[in-house]
């Protein structure tokens, strides 16, 4: 039986195992390299963060909703490999052990190979790069101690073997992602979106993998049977960004990562809003199509794409249809999407001045939605011309707040107008109570949104990021 | 010397490589097997049928264990004997494990603890402090009552009653490396590697479990990911677990709890409501005061008792009561046995008094550093005057309070009255956003208050090349303990800390230990350690004097190298020279807390051998729109007397005031109407993450030695700094009531979620 061929730590693998093995798993238990950490097994918390290279970059990932097909053809470099093969330490493992940046040492791995990526890639906000990084000894002031310590130093040597490695592998095979065809035991990696096609047509009932930020969970929490499983991956053609004719057109499989850099300039807002979807190993791993796809009524990308009016590209064999991305979600959990039709891409507008994207959840960094709201208008002449505001977590699907766009279309824009507005949200929804807010807090909430709109375009300082002592 | 110097974590560059081994990553023989509990769907009930055929039927596993085939069924309890390891015929609390699985692996007992089916008869469940009050289901008789003074009387007699109460929140632990043991049998008995601040504990629980005797069991603890004292008495169950399990197969036993068995299953810090009565005059000083703890905890005894105790005694805080009286109600619900954590049950004692501060300050219209400064306990010059020492509400003289200059020093470096005038200026310009800030004092008392916990154990080696070995019975945890108690071996000796190698806790070598817990690891195993090596120092010494015919004390351990008339010898050249003159070069060492007397039952005496202080200034700012909120920056003065390790014990104070914040502000736990903790992952449940922690974030050491006479006169760092989290809570308390006119108190409960900032604002707005 052949395996999942890939690098580990710049020597060349072969994985043997079920489709759904993680990636966490099978280091630990297979390999025996235990300094990869199980701190939550669902991708919140960072302790088994590993770097995995390919051919668009290094990027660090979680390992326990990393699936083994994921992997065919990329680099993965856990903390082992972090460390110079003589046991020199890199700059970043110098600076946590000068700066005190470890306690009780748990997390620490998982930190290390966050910093390291970061270091290779030249980030500076750490806040952001360690995101995704729970740490409960230290309070993190260490940690960025050290992170800024290690700025300066060069890029160690062997940090660029996994880069070097891959371009040699894929050389000459451009278009293929991983440069394979053919597909790991047990499940199906279409190279294209024609081939999915086809294996989907065929395989209705299969699970369609693309990041497993999600899916991840079916598995290490609820143990759910997949059938049929698909790993999306390699499929180029689904990760393109364009710009054209005003429009933005994104694949299904970008990753929020790459939407969050695509979007940084023409849609700022927008930006900030997937700054702060999960964290940075979720991003890097989740695309903007699971994240429309998975339907959830609290995912961050509807509400924003709803509100600046995109529409939704679905493929089913060679039939493509085209629809307002607000009607594609029809109830909870619930899509209108065909057996055997999947997500392909997403269009919307590249400008839209008057969008802004407000998130709200009981942490700013690596936490779902309580309520997440977006407003783009149109105002001409001080008057509002065109009105589309979206919120998730109001509803069981992501939807548009009618009462409060009809409120406001053709109204005087001001504090006046959009605190009328925000009275008739409470005609839009009847939001639920649950762990992360309480019905009340989400509706007063939601209308207070629109509030702070107001006060936003004024130029009031409206959000607590902003402000430093 | 090497006290005092700030030396990295000795397991830091292991760390790092991700070549620390925790127990999860200890190799285990082949054939070893893995457990995981099948737990209750439902809060109380009695259990009718188990069905474990399904579970039975996976391949791969083993065995499936209920209470019909555990008997006797091992206890897993710390305290009362009243937590079966498999629930008997009734369930306490969703969650509660009901039967065992043992599998060929991890993830195989996990899925087949989903597949037991099990039938209840549902039995109403107390899930809140009112219910359980309402049935006056509790733990002891009554609820426990101290008194100094007639509190009633005084406040009657007040010009100002204030009064109020607030919910405060519990806080899930989120260690990072979750509960794990592993159980490998052999001919000496039982071997146990347990993620635990207690191996002596575990060892106990172990033998019981096993009929044997203690001496049958050895339990061995290189370092925990994290405790926080959900390691206390919350791993019992797993080791006894794997112990039985071990003994029956004869093969070796792993278990370890996923993350969101972890929560539903573990224990928490309490939550409890807090009410009460003040009775003040115009100034703002308590002349009377009244405290009601509802406490909730769960369904066993576990350290509730304890816990709540340190409550009642933390009820003072800083602050001068003349009379008071604390009625703390231990209340027993139908949920996870609340446990140990940082502070145990000191934060919300204290955050009791520290509400009412805030309270009194607000309705009187004084600046509430004013109001916390009339009501100190008076400073520690005794010299001058005939002043006597003010008392705790528990009748402990109060000698060593520093709180009074340790507060002006910080108001003066955090320029904190200055920042009030420009937060007030830059409130009024704002419409949206709120700013506040406000100064928390901490005085925590240190020992355990069951007073014969308050002892440790050491033993030591010098070999023959010079190298030392060290074991005590503290565990490591992440705190740097084993570095604290090297440095003071290697004190002692006069040789550099590298030479002392660090072993694991292991009962086998130091016997009958107490937790480390109560903040206790460093003043206890650091003196322990310093008795056994002067013991060893004192026979090389008299070796070496007697060879140069001077008397031993004029013989000098300094540089690693042993200095008596005249001449210079390098340690290990001593070593040697002692071992072949067949001196001893291994010794025992032992300390117990001198002058502690306590009386829990009248809550009379001097439960602390000493106290620790520190304050923080915290500034926040808060959106009125939403009720989010953020730290913008903090500083905090603290004492750790002389510090053994400035480095490691600024590490436990940055640590444990970012984990005070997450207690007060984004760590909710919540449980739906069921009985069901909602909050059982981290994708739920909120600790801080790296944004989260100040900007701005001051952090210094008081640095005036411990008046008594503590190891290196240093003081306990562990708990203590954990409260100064209480300064953020107060900070939006003080940004919240700069939405208002002063009309209405903010009176936030606890976590200060964004929700409940934003209700806050409405209140004092009249929304």
């Amino acid at each position: 039986m052949s395996g999942i061929d890939f690098l580990l730590n710049g020597a060349a693998v072969s994985a043997q195992g079920m489709p759904t093995t993680t990636l966490l798993d099978w280091l630990r238990e297979t390999q025996h390299l235990c300094g990869t950490k199980e701190g939550c097994n669902e991708g919140d918390c960072g302790a088994c963060t590993v770097m995995v290279t390919d051919h668009a970059g290094s990027r660090a990932l979680n390992a326990c909703i990393l699936f083994l097909p994921q992997l065919a053809g990329k680099a993965v470099r856990t903390v082992e490999g972090i460390s110079a093969p003589d046991g020199t330490l890199h700059p970043v493992q110098a600076a946590m052990v000068d700066h005190h940046g470890s306690q009780c040492g748990f997390c620490t791995p998982g930190f290390v190979v966050s910093m390291a990526v970061g270091h290779l890639n030249g980030a500076k906000d750490h806040d952001d790069v360690l995101a995704g990084n729970l740490c409960r000894c230290t309070g993190y002031a260490p940690i960025i101690r050290a992170a800024k310590a290690a700025e300066a130093a060069p890029v160690p040597d062997w940090m660029h073997l996994d880069a070097f490695n891959i371009a040699q592998i894929s050389h000459g095979s451009r278009g293929g992602g991983s440069g394979r065809a053919d597909s790991p035991p047990g499940a199906f990696s279409p190279r294209d979106s024609d081939a999915l096609a086809d294996w989907y047509l065929q395989n209705p009932d299969a699970t369609l993998i693309a990041g497993a930020t999600d899916v991840g969970l079916w598995v290490t929490k609820q143990f759910r049977n997949l059938g049929p499983v698909a790993f999306l991956g390699g499929m180029q053609d689904l990760q393109h960004i364009e710009r054209q004719g005003g429009q933005l057109h994104v694949g299904a499989g970008v990753t929020i990562t790459a939407l969050h850099d695509a979007v940084r300039l023409l849609h700022p807002s927008f930006a900030e809003l997937l700054r702060r979807y999960g964290a940075m190993q979720v991003r890097n791993a989740a695309t903007i199509g699971g994240n429309i796809a998975g339907g959830s009524p609290i995912g961050d990308g509807p509400p924003a794409l709803i509100a600046l009016g995109a529409a939704l590209h679905l493929r089913r064999g060679d039939e493509m249809r085209h629809m307002p991305l607000e009607d594609f979600f029809l109830d909870y959990r619930k899509q209108d999407r065909r057996p055997g039709e999947f997500v392909a891409g997403v269009s919307f507008p590249d400008h839209a001045p008057g969008l802004r994207c407000y998130k709200l959840s009981k942490r700013f960094d690596d936490d779902i939605s309580a309520v997440c709201g977006c407003i783009n208008l149109a105002v001409e002449g001080g008057r509002v011309t065109q009105a589309r505001i979206a919120f998730g977590g109001m509803a069981g699907v992501p939807k548009r707040a009618a009462a409060a766009e009809a409120a406001l279309t053709g109204q005087l824009f001001g504090l006046a107008a959009m605190t009328q507005a925000a009275h008739a949200v409470a005609d839009d929804f009847t939001p639920l109570s649950d762990m992360r807010a309480s019905a009340a807090y989400r509706l007063r909430a939601a209308q207070n949104m629109l509030i702070r709109y107001a006060h936003d375009l004024a130029g009031d300082a409206v959000s607590v990021l902003q402000v430093r002592a | 010397m090497t006290m005092g110097k700030a030396l990295p974590h000795d397991s830091a560059p292991l760390h790092v490589t991700g070549a620390a081994r925790y127990v999860d990553d200890i190799p285990l023989p082949a054939g070893a097997l893995h457990l995981a509990f099948a737990l209750s769907s439902i809060a109380h009930g009695d259990i009718t049928a188990i069905d474990t055929s399904a579970a039975l039927a996976l391949p791969g596993v083993v065995a499936v264990h209920t209470a019909a085939s555990l008997d006797p069924m091992p206890d897993c309890s710390p305290s009362a004997h009243d937590e079966p390891l498999l629930a008997k015929g009734v369930v306490h609390y969703v969650g509660q494990p009901v039967a065992l699985i043992v599998a060929d692996s991890h993830l195989t007992a996990r899925r087949a603890a989903r597949l037991v089916k099990v039938t209840y008869a549902e039995r109403p469940a107390l899930l809140t402090v009112d219910a359980a009050l309402a049935a006056n289901s509790r733990f002891e008789a009554g609820p426990v009552i101290w008194a100094k003074g007639d509190a009633q009387t005084a406040i009657a007699g007040a010009a100002r009653v204030i009064e109020g109460q607030m919910e405060v929140g519990g806080q899930e632990h989120f260690y990072l490396e979750g509960q794990v043991a592993a159980a490998i049998p052999g001919e000496d008995g039982m071997l146990v590697h347990s993620s635990t601040q207690h191996p002596t504990e575990v060892q106990h629980k172990v033998a019981h479990a096993l009929h044997l005797p203690m001496a049958a069991v050895r339990v061995e603890v290189r370092r925990m990911g994290g405790g926080f004292g959900g390691k206390e008495s919350q791993g019992n169950a797993l080791a006894i677990a794997c112990a039985v399990v071990a003994r029956a197969t004869g093969r070796a036993v792993k278990m370890r709890y996923d993350r969101d068995d972890d929560f539903i299953i573990t224990g928490k810090r309490h939550d409890c409501r807090i009410m009460y009565r003040a009775g003040v005059d115009a100034q703002g000083r308590v002349l009377g005061l009244a405290f009601t703890h509802l406490f909730r905890c769960g369904w066993s005894q576990d350290l509730s008792l304890p816990v709540a105790d340190r409550a009642m005694l933390h009820a003072d805080n800083c602050y001068h009561l003349p009379a008071v009286r604390i009625e703390s109600h231990r209340l027993r619900t139908n949920t996870q046995s609340a446990t140990a954590f940082r502070g145990f049950g000191g934060p919300q004692g204290m955050l009791g008094i520290e509400r009412v501060m805030d309270h009194v300050a607000h309705d009187l219209g004084l600046d509430p550093l004013a109001v916390r400064r009339v009501n100190f306990y008076r400073g520690n010059d005794f010299s001058a005057k005939n002043q006597v020492a003010q008392t705790t509400p528990y009748g402990m003289p109060v000698t060593d309070f520093v709180g009074d200059a340790l507060v002006a020093e910080l108001e003066r470096t955090s320029d904190f009255q200055a920042r009030r005038a420009v937060i007030a200026a830059w409130n009024a310009q704002s419409p949206v956003l709120k700013r506040g800030i406000a100064l928390t004092p901490v005085k925590f008392g240190i020992s355990f208050t069951l007073t014969w916990l308050n002892q440790a154990g050491a033993l030591v080696h010098v070999y023959q090349d010079g190298s030392i070995h060290l074991n005590h019975g503290g565990t490591e945890m992440g705190q740097g303990l084993f570095q604290k108690v090297a440095q003071v071996a290697a004190d002692v000796f006069g040789v550099d800390t590298a030479l002392v190698k660090i072993t694991a806790t292991d009962t086998g070598k130091v016997p009958n230990t107490s937790a480390t817990a109560a903040s206790s690891g460093s003043d206890l195993n650091g003196m322990a350690a310093k008795a056994a090596c002067e013991v060893i120092k004192g026979r090389m010494a008299a070796f070496i004097a007697e060879k140069h015919q001077v008397k031993p004390d004029r013989v000098r351990f300094v540089d690693g190298t042993v200095r008596v008339a005249g001449e210079v010898y390098g340690f290990a050249q001593v070593a040697a020279w002692a071992y072949q003159a067949r001196i001893s070069l291994s010794s025992t060492g032992f300390y117990a807390t001198p002058k502690i007397v306590w009386d829990r039952v009248r809550g009379q005496g001097r439960p602390f051998y000493y106290f620790a202080y520190g304050a923080a200034v915290t500034e926040v700012v808060i959106d009125t729109l939403t009720g989010e909120n953020r730290i913008l920056r903090a500083d905090v003065l603290h004492d750790t007397g002389s510090s053994l390790n400035p480095a490691l014990d600024i590490g436990q104070i940055e640590g444990a005031y970012v984990q005070g914040a997450g207690w007060l502000t984004t760590e909710e736990l919540v449980w739906d109407a069921k009985g069901r903790l909602a909050t059982h992952a981290p994708s739920t449940y909120k600790i801080p993450a790296c944004s989260d922690r100040p900007p701005v974030f001051n952090v210094a050491l008081w640095g005036q030695p411990n008046g008594e006479d503590a190891v290196g006169k240093s003081k306990a760092v562990g708990e203590p700094p954990f409260m100064l989290g209480i300064s953020v809570l107060m900070a939006l308390s003080d940004a919240v009531a700069a939405c208002g006119d002063g009309a209405v108190y903010p009176a936030l409960d606890a976590p200060a979620t964004a929700e409940r900032v934003l209700w806050a604002v409405e209140r004092v707005r009249n929304v």
